[in-house]
């Protein structure tokens, strides 16, 4: 399974990264090292084996279903680039 | 008292009771040595006037009779750490300017039990390298040469401001995390102490995510003792990290009796690789001569699927990466990249990542985001799922044989030198880890003890591997390597 051009841009697309035309053709080399790598998987049996979910087994903790933390608007935004009249702003999505 | 900055925490917690020294006679001598050290690059946000009034209450505390062991231990906390109003940026453009308006829970726990912050340590970007040249900061020194060549060596990563900035005494020890060697490795190649815990013993809470299934903080020291105090005050229970073990947390220094007489510690033959160099294996048969004088049976044991260790957690690290940093999108912190008119909300994450990531980071979300894509999801990240599952499966059969712990070699060479691997293949620094992975696949507890110098007088560290939830009895075993070795070594100040 060897990556191309157009199959290194999908995947930039896809992870949002903004990836120049000029780059591209690097960036699938540098993809195909790392799956090379990887490829070796294909040689463990894997048959009848449960897929890791959690490496140290445990319960996970219930507790009811209440309002623990909030009213903190300004620490929220405290750090956001763009707020305004106590909300994060970004460029119009909605035409 | 002199070199109050190069003090053991147990020495200093003994001098500080004794009413020896204060905390912040300690504190200024930290702080001075990290005003001398600028050419290492450790410390990349300084905190002097937190420090100083964390001292003076530390002091009062002291006087007082109420001391817990890290009372008044001035501490460097890697930049990973989320630190209330101080940068916390995990050696990422992208975070520029964040200031938490939280504390982390390792840092709140070492903060209430006295501990002083001098200020934020450099790491690689996000934790993901080995050389600690991903830095938005710039590459740290390692403190130490190789003879007398003063080219500049890598310190290791991704905790390399840690492990630099405690083997040159710039702090008494320093917080550092690991994710598949990020603490081991460093800690090898600057010859101090560093111990990952079990998965779970750490909050996670407030430490800016790498691969959460993998991520554990842990302590970089001086010695194994302090290791044992330093992690005592970091673990223990915390509702806010829904993987955190709901266990008591035991006196580790008190178990550091240094005797293990009649313990079994296995030497797993798939970890003497091909091409390893004479130095390791000979410093590896050292540590088994070692344990074996100490009085512990020495075992030979298989661990088959060690070879696929690095493969597996180059598919699951990056792939829970990219969901992790999926929240770096230039709209609630960080930077956000200047838009262009008519650029919509995909432009600005768009451009927001390719500015904000650096290079690595870039690749590694992209190879995340490539395994958990439609159609390669099964092929590659439930396959190494699968394999991480007989990995831990090796460790567990070994373990109900009656080993005790696993002695291998740290690192696969001594520290190189920076820019030597920038232009080889990424799988190339990727083998820096082939020793550590292994143990964050399987979620166990495992410790690098500095054991040796090689030819060119650099450091050489060696690793036990324990039973989950065992550190106390890891650490003893630690223990008795780091006495049967007598690793004193320090690096000769050139900075």
């Amino acid at each position: 399974m060897s990556i191309d051009k157009e199959t290194a841009a999908k995947v930039a697309r896809l992870a949002r990264i903004r990836v120049d035309e000029d780059r591209l053709e690097s960036l699938a080399g540098e993809f195909n090292a790392v799956l090379g790598f990887i490829e070796q998987l294909g040689e463990v049996d894997v048959e009848g084996v449960e897929p890791m979910v959690s490496v140290t087994p445990m319960r996970l903790k219930w507790r009811a279903d209440v309002v623990t933390d909030g009213g903190m608007q300004d620490k929220v935004l405290s750090n956001a680039p763009d707020a305004r009249e106590g909300f994060f702003t970004v460029p119009k999505v909605v035409e | 008292m002199a070199d109050l900055n190069g003090m053991t925490i147990a020495a200093a917690r003994d001098a500080l009771r004794a009413g020896e020294v204060t905390s912040v006679e300690l504190t200024e001598a930290c702080l001075a040595a990290i005003a001398g050290a600028g050419a290492l690059n450790a410390f990349v946000h300084h905190t002097p006037e937190i420090a100083l009034e964390q001292a003076r209450a530390a002091d009062a505390r002291i006087k007082a009779g109420e001391a817990p062991a890290m009372c008044g231990i001035p501490l460097g906390i890697k930049d990973l750490f989320c630190t209330r109003g101080v940068p916390s940026q995990a050696g990422s453009k992208i975070l520029d300017g964040f200031l938490p308006e939280y504390e982390s829970t390792v840092t709140q726990n070492l903060f209430d039990a006295g501990a002083v912050m001098l200020g934020k340590l450099n790491m690689d970007e996000f934790a993901m390298g080995s050389s600690n040249e991903t830095s938005v900061y710039g590459d740290v020194v390692n403190p130490w040469r190789r003879g007398n060549d003063d080219a500049p060596l890598t310190p290791g990563g991704s905790s390399g401001g840690s492990a630099a900035a405690v083997a040159a005494d710039l702090c008494l020890a320093a917080t550092g995390s690991d994710t598949g060697g990020s603490i081991r490795q460093p800690a090898a190649f600057t010859g101090i102490t560093g111990i990952k815990p079990t998965y779970g013993r750490c909050s996670r809470w407030g430490i800016v995510a790498f691969a959460s299934s993998l991520d554990q903080a842990g302590p970089m020291t001086r010695s194994v003792r302090d290791a044992a105090i330093m992690l005592e005050a970091m673990c223990g229970h915390d509702p806010k990290d829904s993987t955190s073990a709901d266990l008591p947390v035991p006196d580790f220094e008190a178990m550091l009796t240094g005797d293990i007489r009649g313990r079994k510690i296995g030497i797993p033959r798939e970890y003497r690789m091909e091409g390893m160099p004479d130095e390791i294996e000979a410093l590896w048969a050292e540590g088994r001569r070692m344990l074996e004088d100490a009085g512990a049976e020495m075992v030979d044991i298989s661990l088959p699927h060690t070879k696929y260790a690095l493969p597996a957690y180059y598919v699951i690290a990056p792939a829970e990466a990219s969901s992790n940093l999926a929240r770096y999108d230039g709209v609630r912190y960080g930077h956000r990249a200047r838009l262009a008119q008519g650029d919509g909300i995909t432009e600005m994450y768009e451009k927001t990542r390719a500015e904000g990531f650096g290079h690595e980071v870039q690749r590694r979300v992209m190879v995340g985001t490539y395994v958990l894509s439609a159609g390669f999801y099964d092929a590659y990240y439930n396959r190494a799922r699968k394999v991480r599952t007989l990995i831990k499966r090796d460790f567990e059969e070994v373990f109900a044989q009656g080993i005790d712990a696993i002695l291998t070699p740290a690192t696969p060479s001594a520290a190189f030198g920076l820019g030597k691997m920038s232009d080889a293949d990424p799988v190339a620094m990727y083998l820096n880890d082939v020793f550590t992975v292994t143990v964050n696949l399987a979620g166990l507890p495992g410790i690098a003890v500095p054991a040796g110098l090689d030819k060119q007088g650099l450091p050489l560290g060696l690793q036990l591997i324990g039973r989950p939830w065992e550190e106390g009895d890891l650490l003893n075993g630690a223990y008795a390597l780091e006495q049967a070795a007598r690793f004193v070594a320090k690096p000769a100040k050139w900075w």
